[in-house]
């Protein structure tokens, strides 16, 4: 995270006589976790941005073929409009994500509730279910058979809403993927509103605030962190979609191409075209662009926070 | 921001009833009400869920979605989930207990110990050792997945418990958070004290300084529990055995079973599916409810500092 990196890094340090010492036993506490690091996070890296340098070929097996997967994978328009659909999905469904977990937040942190546990909890629960089941769930209650919204519309005489339509899937899958974070979301940043010192509300209260005059100019400027947090969350969640598309597919086979997002794609070529060096390139892009939607992300934020 | 973080003894409280608000505070009835039917969505479907539980397969496809049917029989769609296929279903649950547990002490412990290491020592090349590890914060889990599947097949751990568990050890957000967590939960002052009475470092850190970090260690614990828990594209990919699959795998090779059929005797699937998944979500459920001032504390550390 840069922005933290940069905090840190400002941050003069302390002068305890423990943070003086150079060897000493510092080394020994973080080795377990950075060994572990460099074995399953930098390897693995580091062998697919191998394999992506390679090609399987009928004739002559494998055979060295510098950045020639990068170049198709450029120009693959599969690949091109899975990422296209993860980006639009993100630009949609995130900031409304947020916004709803947003109102929720300060909405619970005025006191003007009642039952104000009971909502804060409720909400929070879909971050518990695992995405498989909430997919399963939502899938069997999109169903044109026996799903609810069906079912009442067959009452009613009413043409039932077609959730898992073309048209109707990018909705259908936001819903989910809305109704599994928006908890999350809140309570990240719930609980930063909790950490903002009372006698600041008290001395606004005495200037003559009101409510939405304190929510704007002291809880919202207070829950920037927060928020940029979340948002980070989001990006690297939107881009990697795969689980809920995975499983709706099942049910919505003509729907759901197997490259509908990058991830469903890198997943088919390495387990159904077992194209396993292009697998390798196309998930190294897809950690590339994420990794820039991240930074762009975070140079805004503190782009504005600088004018 | 420069909010620091409470010690962890009032850090875990705070998001209770430490802070005052003025005692007689009016409520609003609108928005109760606005935010009740929020709750309503959210709670939608896992009343659709419990309710679904009650029904064999004729009342799930005839009678209302959202209410009992006549005949309730969760039990035996209990008892049936369980001896499908040989009682496969609580292999299943096992798997991902030992999965999620393992995983979880394993990552909160390398997480505080380096937290605690990054936080209170410097050392040769430690500062671009960490920014190394927050630069991996970007890196999303599932574009790790394939190359590490790559990586495994060639050295032979595709298909054994550790490709699930190994993957799930190493959580840079965790180190974050213990981090920060250790900078001020753990006072210089104390570790000195301790070293003057003679401590080794070892036993400073297993006696001292991990009860401090105890509210951060949980956070980091629970949600990489609720994390290998609700994990489904690495087992999926890594694991083709069905005795070792988690639930999350196992659930939706029987939901694709469930599907395939439609009719016929693969349709008898679909309670199982259904009850499956309620049997899933409860033990997630009741670790969230009975540990949530912890897990609410750990979030404000991440969300509050930067």
């Amino acid at each position: 995270m840069a922005a933290t990196t940069a905090a840190y890094a400002r941050k003069p340090r302390r002068a305890g006589p423990s943070r003086r010492r150079f060897g000493g036993p510092g080394p020994l506490f973080v080795a377990p976790f950075l060994i572990l690091f460099l074995l399953l996070f930098l390897a693995p890296l580091g062998y697919a941005a191998y394999l992506s340098l390679f090609q399987q070929r009928l004739i002559g097996g494998t055979v060295f073929v510098g950045l020639d997967n990068y170049v198709t994978a450029l120009k693959d328009p599969l690949l091109l409009h899975g990422v296209g659909r993860v980006a639009l999905f993100f630009l949609i469904q995130v900031p409304l994500m947020l916004l709803l977990a947003l109102v929720f937040a300060l909405a619970l942190d005025s006191g003007l509730l009642r039952l104000a546990r009971v909502i804060r909890l409720g909400i929070f629960v879909p971050y518990a279910v695992p995405s498989v089941v909430a997919a399963l769930m939502w899938g069997y209650l999109y169903g044109p058979d026996f799903g609810p919204f069906a079912q009442l519309s067959r009452k009613l005489d009413m043409a039932a809403p077609h959730f898992l339509s073309e048209g109707w899937m990018p909705v259908s899958l936001a819903n989910i993927v809305t109704w599994e974070f928006v908890g999350y979301n809140m309570i990240i940043l719930y609980a930063a509103l909790r950490t903002i010192p009372q006698d600041l509300y008290e001395a606004a209260a005495m200037d003559g605030a009101g409510a939405w005059r304190i929510a704007w100019s002291i809880k919202l400027p207070a829950l920037r962190p927060a928020l940029l947090l979340t948002l980070l969350f989001s990006v690297i969640g939107s881009f990697q979609l795969f689980n809920e598309p995975n499983l709706l597919m099942k049910i919505a086979p003509d729907v759901i191409s197997s490259s509908y997002t990058a991830n469903l794609y890198s997943y088919s070529l390495a387990f159904t075209g077992n194209q396993l060096n292009y697998a390798a390139t196309v998930s190294f892009l897809l950690g590339l662009v994420i990794v820039i939607a991240s930074y762009v992300v975070l140079l805004t934020a503190n782009r504005r926070r600088a004018a | 921001m420069t909010t620091t973080l409470q010690p962890p003894t009032t850090a875990a409280a705070s998001t209770a009833p430490a802070r005052h608000r003025p005692a007689a505070r009016r409520r609003s009835t609108p928005l109760t009400i606005v935010m009740l039917a929020a709750l309503a969505y959210f709670l939608l479907p896992l009343f659709w869920l419990l309710v679904a539980s009650t029904k064999g397969t004729q009342d799930l496809i005839n009678s209302f979605g959202l209410w009992f049917s006549d005949a309730p029989q969760l039990l035996a769609n209990i008892k049936a989930t369980f001896t499908q296929d040989d009682g496969v279903f609580v292999d299943w649950l096992l798997n991902t207990a030992v999965y999620a547990v393992v995983s979880a002490v394993g990552a909160a412990l390398l997480a505080a110990a380096a937290g605690y290491g990054f936080a209170k020592f410097r050392f040769r090349g430690d500062r671009a050792a960490f920014n190394l590890v927050l630069g991996a914060i970007m890196v999303p889990a599932t574009a790790l997945a394939i190359p590490t599947y790559l990586l495994f097949a060639k050295v032979g751990l595709v298909n054994t418990p550790w490709a699930i568990i190994l993957p799930s050890l190493v959580n840079p957000f965790g180190l974050y958070l213990m981090r920060i967590y250790a900078a001020d939960a753990v006072p210089d002052s104390l570790l000195e004290a301790a070293r003057i009475d003679g401590a080794g470092e070892a036993r400073i850190f297993f006696r001292i300084a991990l009860r401090l970090l105890a509210p951060g260690l949980v956070t980091v614990l629970l949600f990489t529990l609720v994390a290998t828990w609700n994990n489904y594209f690495l087992p999926l990919i890594m694991l083709n055995d069905p005795q070792l699959y988690p639930i999350t795998v196992g659930l939706s090779s029987w939901a694709a079973q469930a599907q395939n059929g439609g009719g016929g005797a693969s349709s008898d699937m679909l309670p199982l599916v259904v009850t499956g998944s309620l049997l899933s979500i409860v033990p997630l459920v009741i670790a969230f409810l009975l540990l949530q001032r912890y897990w609410q504390s750990g979030l404000a550390t991440g969300g509050v500092k930067q």
